[in-house]
């Protein structure tokens, strides 16, 4: 959520809300024919990962045998992500812990960082949770084939369909797995662009009935105090809902249902 | 809208690449198994702290028990020594009892006999109060008295 809004919007009360999701180049790199430009959402992704490593390093790094706060908040991130996978996929998704890991902390440290004014939302943007999503969809498809062969065929004739209703079901099975990707991906990136806007949209409440005295003003800026608690709710909730579609995914790879 | 601005995509891309990459390695290899192992050794201590704990408790049970065998052991040799004490105070108690009775007994015995003596003793006595008497009583009444015919009816007169 981003508060400057003097410099655009032409001045005035006028304020974009989307303007808060625009792209900015910081510094212009070129890999060959591939535009690799250090952005604004490059920054904020060094940012969580840099975060991420000064969590999970400095937090381990005494190896206390009762742990400390930082400690506990590794070792209770590192036991609730093995047990989703546990609970979701069994043993044999353990190998797939530290993508989903990666994954949830990744996902989560971006959507929090985003929860700081001033601060760019990288999980606001399609183009980064489709890849993730689509990443996910193209690895759990590969898993599927690999384990089951054509076998993973079978997973879109559910079992105990009459055979009559089957030319029906299975077109729509086909197509609810091929969409997953898309639904993964557009929940994460509308979740967070939607919280956002409306908070943004709320601040320029604010500013416009401000205007008309301190009472007008304070009664925007109290549904913003409310919003931006839930929108830390859904941070964490959708972090938590991205990782959980992914063991769900993994285990149909693994089990088919 | 800049989501849609599709020259930025590939940006995007390219270091959601690099950094996931990284994040994914870093983790792998050095985050989480260094977790894991904590979290291990904390298993492992904990197991082996309540292993411990249970041998304690085991070796509390046993100390328990020789404790109430031992008691029960004392206890009973306790019930013993008073009944032995009891019977032997007993017997003595009964022993003195017939000692006593036996001397007692003797003792009536004596005084019995002495009685019988004093009674014999008296009895004569009585006799010759009353031979000496009737005899002078005869003798003032009729002014002579024979001795023997006195004591003959002084004895008829006894009987």
């Amino acid at each position: 959520m981003s508060v400057e809004n003097a410099e655009h919007g032409g001045g005035g009360f006028a304020i974009d809300p989307m303007h808060q999701f625009e792209i900015k180049t910081l510094f212009p790199m070129q890999f060959g024919s591939i535009d690799a430009s250090f952005t604004n959402s490059s920054l904020f992704m060094v940012i969580a990962a840099a975060l991420l490593t000064l969590l999970m390093l400095v937090g381990i790094n005494r190896r206390a045998m009762v742990p400390g706060r930082l400690q506990s908040i590794v070792e209770l991130s590192y036991e609730f992500i093995a047990n989703m996978l546990r609970d979701n996929v069994g043993s044999a998704g353990l190998r797939f812990f530290p993508f989903v890991f990666t994954l949830f902390m990744f996902i989560l440290a971006l959507n929090l960082l985003g929860m700081v004014p001033y601060a760019f939302t990288v999980t606001s943007h399609i183009i980064v949770t489709f890849a993730l999503a689509f990443f996910i969809f193209i690895g759990v498809t590969i898993l599927g084939f690999a384990v089951h062969g054509f076998g993973f065929f079978k997973f879109f004739v559910p079992h105990g369909v009459p055979a009559y209703l089957l030319p029906l079901v299975v077109p729509i099975e086909v197509v609810s797995y091929l969409t997953r990707p898309i639904s993964l991906s557009v929940r994460l990136f509308a979740n967070m662009m939607a919280g956002h806007t409306v908070l943004k949209v709320f601040a320029g409440f604010v500013i416009a009935l401000g205007a008309f005295g301190y009472l007008p003003g304070l009664l925007p800026l109290a549904f913003m105090v409310a919003l931006t608690g839930l929108e830390v709710l859904v941070a964490a909730l959708q972090a938590y809902v991205f990782a959980i579609l992914t063991c769900i995914y993994l285990n149909d790879a693994l089990h088919m249902h | 809208m800049p989501q849609l601005e599709f020259h930025t995509f590939v940006p995007q891309l390219v270091w959601l690449v690099i950094v996931f990459a990284y994040l994914y390695v870093m983790m792998s290899r050095v985050a989480l198994p260094r977790v894991a192992t904590v979290l291990e050794e904390r298993r492992d201590r904990i197991a082996d702290d309540l292993d411990q704990a249970a041998q304690f408790q085991r070796q509390t049970e046993e100390a328990i028990e020789a404790y109430e065998k031992a008691l029960a052991e004392a206890r009973a040799k306790a019930h013993d020594i008073a009944q032995e004490t009891r019977d032997r105070l007993h017997e003595e108690t009964e022993r003195q009892r017939l000692a006593i009775e036996a001397r007692l007994a003797e003792k009536i015995a004596a005084a019995e006999k002495q009685i019988a003596a004093t009674k014999d003793a008296a009895l004569q006595n009585v006799r010759a109060v009353a031979v000496d008497v009737a005899d002078a009583i005869i003798a003032q009444l009729l002014g002579d008295a024979d001795r023997s015919a006195t004591e003959r009816a002084v004895d008829t007169e006894l009987k």
